[in-house]
C-alpha cells in the first residue's frame, strides 16, 4: 500500500484543523460516536431547521483519519437539506466499500472528502474513516 | 546475540517481498518450526482421547498429556499435580477467582489488585468483589512506574485476603519485587497470583522458591499454541478447591446423587482437552531450554537497551516507565500523532507494533494517556529489526505535516 494514499495533504491538514471543532448554538441534536478498536470518540452537534443542516460542529479526539473524516464531512454537509445530506453519506459509504470507482463521477459530490478513497485498500482504519458519517446518519434520523 | 529466526517459518522474507519487522511479541509470538511440526507429528501418530481409551493408542495420548504437564512443572518450579492446564492465563485467573475466591473471599474483606493489572486480571476480581460485597484496593505505581515496597505496605492490610498482581507489566516492562510483595501479603495471611503472562517468556521462574501461592500465563506467549494456558496453585490450595467447569474427566465416581471428584490437578480439567495445546507448549518449553536462558536474557536485554537508547535520541518520543530492567517493552507516544496513525505508518514499512490501551485501562488513565503504541521484542528480533522500526519512527512526524 502506498501510505501517502491514505495520509494525503488534505488528511494530514485537516486532521489539524479546528475550524469546526466547536459547539453548536440551540443544537437540535447532540450524538457521540465511539469507534472502541481505535479510541475515536467524537460528538457532533447539529442545528437543523426546515430541513436544512443549518450549522454542525465537533468536539473529540481521536486518529488523524478520524478527526479528519469529520471535518470533512462537515465540510460538504452544512447548509444541505437532510435529504442531499443522506445522499452524500450514501455515497461516502460506497466509496468506502469500493462500490464507487476511481473514476465514477460521483466521487466529485463529495469534493474533499474524496480524499479518503484510499481506505477502501485499508481495512483495519475504515471504523476510523465512517464513524463520523454513521454518527450523522443516526443523528438526522433522529 | 542469538540467531534463531531461521527456526521461524512466518519470519522468512519472502521473495520480492518485504522483511517482517514483528515487534508484537508480546500480544503473541511467533512460532518456531519446531512448535509446528510437534503438532503436526502429534496428529499423525498419538492422536486419542486421552485418559479414555485402553487401546494402545490412547495410552500414547495419555502419556503426551503426561509428558507435556511433567516439562511444564520442572520449566516453573513446581510438582507435576500442581499444573493445571486452562485455555489461557484469563482463564487461569477465572478458575481461582471463581472457586477460591468465591468460596474464601467475603464482605468487608480487600482483594488488592495492581492498577497496571492486564484486564484478564482484573475484571475477574470486580466481578468476585461485587458478588461477595468486598472492596478491590488499587496499588499504584509511582512516577517511575514502579510499584514501591511502600505502597506495597500501604495497600496491603489485615484485610486483605489476595493480591493480584503480574509479575511484569505488559505496558511497562517493569519487573515487580515479588520477594517483597509476597512477604508482605503472607505477613498479612493474603495470598498471592502472580499474572505471568508477560514475564515468562523473558527469564526462568521458580514458583516454589518465590513462594507465590498461584501463577498464571498463556502458552502463546511463550512461542508455544494459542488456546493453552498454565494455572500454577500450591497444591494444598488447590486440593480444597471447588471444581471450576464440571463434567466428564474431572469425576471421580458419579452416581445419580452427585459426584465426587478426580485428584488435582484433573478435577480443574474438565471435558476433552487442548492435546495438541499441551504437546506444542511442551515443545516450546524444550526449544527455549535449548537455546539457553541466559542466552535468550542477554538477547533481550541487549536488544531492548540498543532501541531505548535509539528511541531517546529521537526528538517528541514519550517512552513510559523508567526502571533499570526492562522485560521486552517499550510502551511510547510519538507527540501530536495518535497511536493508530504512528501504527499504520510503521506498517507501510513492514513494522508491526501494537497501539491502543492495550487491555489496561485503569493504568493509561493513571498515566494520563488514553492510548499509547507498544513495541515488544522476542528472541528473534535483531538490532536490523530495530534500526529499520527506529528509522521509520524517526520520519513520522515529519511525514504527518509536523516540522519536525
Ligand atoms: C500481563 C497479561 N496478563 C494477561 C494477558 C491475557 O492473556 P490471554 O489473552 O492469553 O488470556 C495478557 C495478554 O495480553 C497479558 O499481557
Ligand atoms: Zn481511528
Amino acid at each position: 500500500m502506498d501510505l501517502r494514499s491514505l495520509y494525503n495533504q488534505v488528511i494530514t491538514e485537516k486532521s489539524r484543523s479546528n475550524e469546526h471543532r466547536h459547539p453548536v448554538d440551540d443544537c437540535t441534536c447532540s450524538l457521540e460516536g465511539v469507534n472502541p478498536s481505535c479510541g475515536d470518540d467524537i460528538t457532533l452537534q447539529l442545528r437543523v431547521k426546515d430541513g436544512v443542516i443549518e450549522d454542525v460542529g465537533f468536539m473529540g479526539a481521536g486518529c488523524a483519519i478520524s478527526q479528519a473524516s469529520t471535518a470533512l464531512m462537515i465540510d460538504i454537509l452544512k447548509g444541505k437539506t437532510v435529504a442531499e445530506a443522506k445522499e452524500l453519506i450514501d455515497v461516502f459509504f460506497g466509496m468506502i466499500k469500493g462500490e464507487i470507482g476511481e473514476d465514477d463521477e460521483r466521487l466529485e459530490l463529495l469534493e474533499d472528502a474524496a480524499a479518503l478513497k484510499g481506505i477502501a485498500h485499508t481495512p483495519a482504519r475504515v471504523k476510523c474513516a465512517v464513524l463520523a458519517w454513521h454518527t450523522m446518519e443516526e443523528a438526522l434520523d433522529k | 546475540m542469538l540467531d534463531v529466526r531461521k527456526d521461524f517459518p512466518i519470519l522468512q522474507v519472502p521473495e520480492a517481498g518485504k522483511r517482517l519487522i514483528y515487534l508484537d511479541t508480546a500480544a503473541t509470538a511467533q512460532r518456531p518450526n519446531r512448535v509446528i511440526e510437534a503438532i503436526c507429528e502429534y496428529y499423525k501418530s498419538d492422536n486419542a482421547n486421552p485418559h479414555r481409551g485402553v487401546y494402545e493408542l490412547g495410552a500414547r495420548a495419555t502419556e503426551r498429556t503426561d509428558s507435556a504437564r511433567h516439562t511444564v512443572a520442572q520449566f516453573v518450579g513446581a510438582d507435576d499435580e500442581e499444573i493445571v492446564f486452562t485455555q489461557n492465563t484469563t482463564e487461569s485467573v477465572n478458575l481461582v477467582a471463581y472457586t477460591w475466591g468465591m468460596a474464601n473471599i467475603n464482605a468487608g474483606d480487600d482483594i488488592c489488585v495492581y492498577v497496571a493489572e492486564h484486564h484478564s486480571n482484573m475484571v475477574p476480581w470486580q466481578r468476585v468483589a461485587k458478588r461477595t460485597g468486598a472492596r478491590v484496593v488499587y496499588m499504584y505505581p509511582d512516577e517511575n512506574g514502579v510499584l514501591t515496597e511502600e505502597e506495597m505496605r500501604r495497600k496491603i492490610s489485615r484485610r486483605t485476603k489476595i493480591v493480584c498482581c503480574a509479575m511484569v507489566s505488559n505496558v511497562l516492562g517493569i519487573k515487580i519485587d515479588e520477594k517483597a510483595l509476597i512477604e508482605r501479603a503472607h505477613s498479612v495471611g493474603a495470598k498471592v497470583l502472580l499474572d505471568c503472562a508477560q514475564s515468562i517468556p523473558h527469564f526462568r521462574h521458580d514458583f516454589h522458591a518465590i513462594g507465590c501461592d498461584f501463577a498464571v500465563f498463556s502458552g502463546h506467549k511463550l512461542y508455544g499454541p494459542m488456546g493453552i494456558g498454565v494455572l500454577y496453585g500450591r497444591k494444598a490450595l488447590l486440593d480444597a478447591m471447588e471444581p471450576f467447569l464440571s463434567g466428564g474427566d474431572m469425576i471421580g465416581i458419579v452416581t445419580e446423587d452427585g459426584a465426587t471428584w478426580a485428584e488435582t490437578p484433573r478435577k480443574f480439567e474438565a471435558g476433552t482437552r487442548n492435546v495438541e495445546g499441551e504437546v506444542g507448549l511442551e515443545a516450546a518449553i524444550k526449544y527455549l531450554d535449548s537455546l539457553g536462558w541466559e542466552n535468550i536474557e542477554a538477547h533481550e536485554r541487549e536488544l531492548v537497551n540498543y532501541c531505548l537508547a535509539g528511541m531517546k535520541k529521537l526528538p517528541h518520543i514519550e517512552i513510559y516507565g523508567n526502571a533499570p530492567e526492562r522485560y521486552g517493552v517499550i510502551s511510547f507516544n510519538v507527540e501530536d500523532v495518535h497511536p493508530h496513525d504512528v501504527a499504520s505508518i510503521l506498517d507501510a514499512d513492514g513494522v508491526c507494533v501494537r497501539a491502543g490501551h492495550h487491555c489496561a485501562e485503569p493504568l493509561m488513565r493513571r498515566l494520563g494517556i488514553g492510548r499509547c503504541s507498544r513495541a515488544s521484542f522476542g528472541i528473534y528480533n535483531t538490532k536490523e529489526d530495530v534500526d529499520v522500526f527506529l528509522n521509520s519512527l524517526g520520519k513520522i512526524r515529519e511525514f504527518m505535516g509536523y516540522g519536525s
